[in-house]
């Protein structure tokens, strides 16, 4: 295999029919609080469920339709479900439609195969992408052509932007109608060509197995990305004779793992010349699972450690080294330590407009090291003194003996600085109370009760707007991957669907979806999927009749002037139970606790809707086009020059 | 004042600097602008050109000029661009290049030893009076007459995109009535070869 020296043997799918090892404790999960009651047909129909996706798949042997008792001939939407069953697919997000039907008409004789069938398609490409965050595994979605396909380019568009390993599958006309302008026909290759990391149109059922196997392999080598497949409907009737390849011919991928010995030998003099070092860690540091690594490194060399918005959960937030989160919406001490340092140590991350702000006033003191997976993210944005390519963990594995070890006491002074700078920016008015203004409930409150309720390791899946920067601050994250969030695209309507796939990934774990009411009316209609597919997920409404975040920027920028930024909703409880779903008010502070509780207690999916302060503002924030030193800050009143 | 000069050779050695910052954060890709040749060896499937040029598209690279043929390998095809651009722009539009998983290798040939060559058919207004003008034009750039008619003839001319352009130029005075050019091709000068650093 070409990719097999490159180091590839990370990778979930570096063998067509690998698949991952889950870990020993994965297989001793504790006992879930939202099960049903033990002895029931239900709860042990669930526990069955979750026993399956738990089990390490790798032993499992795909049986062949004879195998199954099966006469009839196999065809390319067997091949389908063979493929994904090898590449260890546990449950995938679909909706059926006229030219997907011959895979459904199969999908029914694998019944290892999980279905999830959403209520729109873009729900089902969100779910898939939540899946892949939750667990580092490869999420799979599904639809028909046309409509179904187009719905499907916002969730793999968000895929993309936040490197997120998904293969979606869309169906499309016989390939004899292609180009003919047939019902339900669009060019939907042409369409996710610009926002897929590849992708595939296959007429030929005898492809079929060679590009899943190539598509699982690139979505979850090297930078991760989504990878989508078309397939004509002749493809998945056609009878297929292909067998499943052992190995692929690639030639053209070959992601570098290991950094380069010279520069990772000049990281290491960095690190000994620095005096005030900060890491900013990003998703890389998920992806490449390098968190220990960061760990010891920060300890190691008594770094402080920042991280971006979908880098939380890379370091325990609670660690004395940790700053927080930065950027726009991030913490001060933690923006002002970036702004003094004498050296950044970038990881796995790719200076997003949202962490930089203005380029020229960027880090200015800092020399910067940056470590990246993705060739091309050195130098895009901002020149780099030391750039390393390369997988963050073997990056960190190789420089950390070469580290010198430093004593706290050597960054006293440094680290005490940046303790009072945090003492400073954590002191705000009503944060810890519940009540903002005029006792209205306080959105930070709600977020960080819910941590607290949760012991910090609940899948905590943020929607986009204000709700999203709320949970970033002030959720507290301890875990990998306990924070999902819509970073590059920043899709409104993510967080529901996002937390449906992260729920049914790691269902050791509870999950909430933080939202708005903006986004909640995006995708409202997964809370059916969750009643019909029993998913445990807890929504936290932050409803304060606003697109909050539209109206901050109209309050901070537009001199007032808010359009379009009021929100009408539904009445949320009767929404959610006309759903079957439970729900839940809570309308000042001391009601929070108790509807967390109570959410909390209810087998099944749960929805509090937060009667937030309508005003409150996301502070501190940094103005488009200023720099990290440029904050606005809560005490505004008046315009800043 | 610090002095200058050269240090005495049993000097002691200088603590290592303390930290040089940059200057200013510098914002890639704000040099100075000039052509640049980009070779890519691609594979030979439907949709790989469009892969190409969409991504230059979308990040925001104008292409000047692009050559698409088959190589000796039937699977595998060679473009070679030609687009303008500082050093770093034009490194960052090789590197997302190699994105692409069709993508195999790119070479930015700017500064290479190359032989480069475009062929240009143009189509010239000439008759009796000034056609034997046109003829000289064409025969001091070492240019070909290919077709002939009463009132006009093809000159066909190869060479750089330089030569061409400078042809061009003095033929627009007789009135240029149609004109085609293939694009640049170029080709590394010695025994070194992109395309076998990319045979399997």
């Amino acid at each position: 295999m070409e990719t097999t020296d490159d180091g590839s043997d990370r990778s979930p799918t570096a063998t067509a029919a690998g698949t991952p090892g889950v870990d020993a404790a994965a297989r001793q999960r504790q006992r879930i609080n939202h099960m049903p009651d033990a002895g029931t047909a239900r709860a042990e129909a669930v526990s069955a469920g979750r026993r399956e996706m738990l089990s390490d798949r790798s032993r499992k042997e795909i049986k062949s339709l004879a195998e199954r008792g099966l006469k009839r001939p196999r065809i390319g939407a067997d091949a389908v479900c063979e493929a994904l069953l090898r590449q260890g697919v546990e449950v995938f997000f679909g909706y059926p439609g006229g030219v997907v039907l011959p895979f459904y008409d199969v999908l029914g004789d694998y019944p290892e195969l999980r279905h999830v069938l959403v209520r729109h398609e873009q729900g089902g490409a969100h779910a898939a992408d939540g899946y892949a965050r939750a667990t580092g595994r490869v999420g799979v979605c599904l639809a028909t052509s046309g409509p179904g396909a187009t719905n499907l380019v916002t969730g793999i568009g968000n895929a993309m932007l936040d490197s997120v390993p998904m293969v979606a599958i869309t169906g499309n006309v016989v390939s004899s109608l292609l180009g003919k302008d047939a019902f339900q026909e669009i060019d939907i290759t042409g369409i996710t060509l610009p926002c897929t990391k590849h992708n595939y149109l296959v007429r030929d059922p005898n492809d079929i197995p060679r590009v899943f196997a190539e598509a699982f392999h690139i979505a979850a080598t090297g930078r991760p990305g989504p990878v989508h497949i078309d397939l004509t409907k002749d493809a998945l009737v056609g009878v297929c004779t292909a067998e499943h390849p052992e190995t692929l011919d690639l030639p053209g991928f070959k992601p570098t793992f290991e950094g380069h010995p010279r520069q990772v030998k000049l990281f290491a003099q960095e690190i000994a010349r620095a005096e005030r070092p900060v890491i900013l860690a990003g998703h890389g540091v998920l992806i490449a699972e390098a968190t220990e690594e960061l760990r010891e490194l920060a300890e190691k060399a008594q770094i402080p450690v920042a991280h971006t918005l979908l880098g939380i959960g890379a370091f325990d937030e609670t660690h004395p080294l940790s700053l927080g989160f930065v950027g726009m919406h991030g913490w001060k001490h933690a923006n002002k330590a970036i702004q003094s340092a004498d050296l950044l140590i970038a990881l796995g991350m790719r200076f997003d407009d949202r962490v930089t702000g203005h380029v020229p006033t960027f880090a200015p003191y800092a020399r910067i090291v940056h470590v990246d997976i993705d060739p091309a993210e050195i130098g895009k944005n901002v020149a780099v003194e030391i750039p390393i390519v390369g997988d963050v963990k073997r990056v960190l594995q190789a420089l950390i003996p070469q580290v010198p070890a430093v004593p706290r006491e050597r960054r006293a002074a440094y680290l005490d600085e940046i303790d009072g700078w945090r003492a400073e920016s954590e002191r705000t008015p009503w944060h810890g109370s519940g009540a903002w203004k005029n006792g209205q409930l306080s959105a930070d409150y709600v977020v960080s009760r819910i941590g607290e309720a949760t012991g910090h390791d609940a899948t905590m899946v943020a929607d986009v707007g204000q709700n999203q920067m709320w949970t970033a601050r002030y959720g507290g994250y301890r875990r990998p991957n306990s924070h999902i969030s819509s970073g590059g695209l920043g899709t409104m309507g993510y967080g529901l669907p996002a937390a449906m796939g992260a729920a049914l990934g790691r269902p050791d774990k509870e999950t909430w979806a933080i939202v708005g009411d903006g986004g909640l009316q995006m995708t409202v209609q997964e809370l059916m999927t969750l009643v019909q597919d029993h998913i445990p997920v807890k929504i936290a409404l932050l409803n304060n009749h606003k697109l909050g975040m539209v109206r901050q920027w109209q309050e901070l920028v537009y001199a007032g002037n808010y359009h379009s930024s009021h929100l009408q909703g539904p009445d949320w409880c009767r929404l959610a139970e006309a759903y079957g779903v439970a729900g839940f008010r809570a309308t000042t502070p001391e009601e929070v606790d108790k509807a967390i509780g109570a959410a909390r207690a209810v087998d099944g999916p749960a929805l509090i809707e937060f009667c937030i302060a309508q005003e409150q503002n996301v502070f501190p924030m940094m103005p488009a086009g200023k720099g990290l030193s440029d904050l606005l800050e809560e005490q505004f009143e008046e315009p800043q020059q | 004042m610090t002095p200058t000069g050269p240090t005495p050779a049993n000097a002691a050695p200088r603590p290592a600097p303390a930290h040089t910052a940059p200057p200013a954060r510098a914002l890639p890709g704000h040099g100075q602008e000039h052509r640049h040749v980009l070779v890519a060896i691609v594979n030979n499937k439907p949709g790989v050109l469009n892969r190409v040029s969409s991504l230059m598209r979308a990040r925001n690279f104008n292409i000047d000029t692009l050559a698409v043929s088959h190589t000796d390998q039937p699977d595998v095809s060679r473009m070679t661009i030609t687009l303008h651009g500082d050093d770093v722009a034009v490194e960052q539009a090789a590197k997302q290049l190699y994105r692409l998983i069709d993508v195999l290798k790119v070479q930015d040939a700017t500064f290479d030893p190359t032989v480069e060559h475009e062929i240009a058919l143009i189509k010239v207004r000439a008759d009796d009076r000034n056609r034997g003008e046109v003829l000289t034009i064409a025969d001091m750039y070492k240019a070909k007459v290919v077709d002939l008619a009463a009132e006009s003839l093809i000159v066909e001319a190869t060479g750089t995109e330089a030569e061409v352009d400078a042809l061009i130029a003095l033929l627009r005075g007789f009135g240029i009535k149609e004109l085609v050019r293939s694009g640049t091709v170029v080709m590394s000068r010695g025994a070194g070869s992109i395309e076998e650093a990319v045979k399997r």
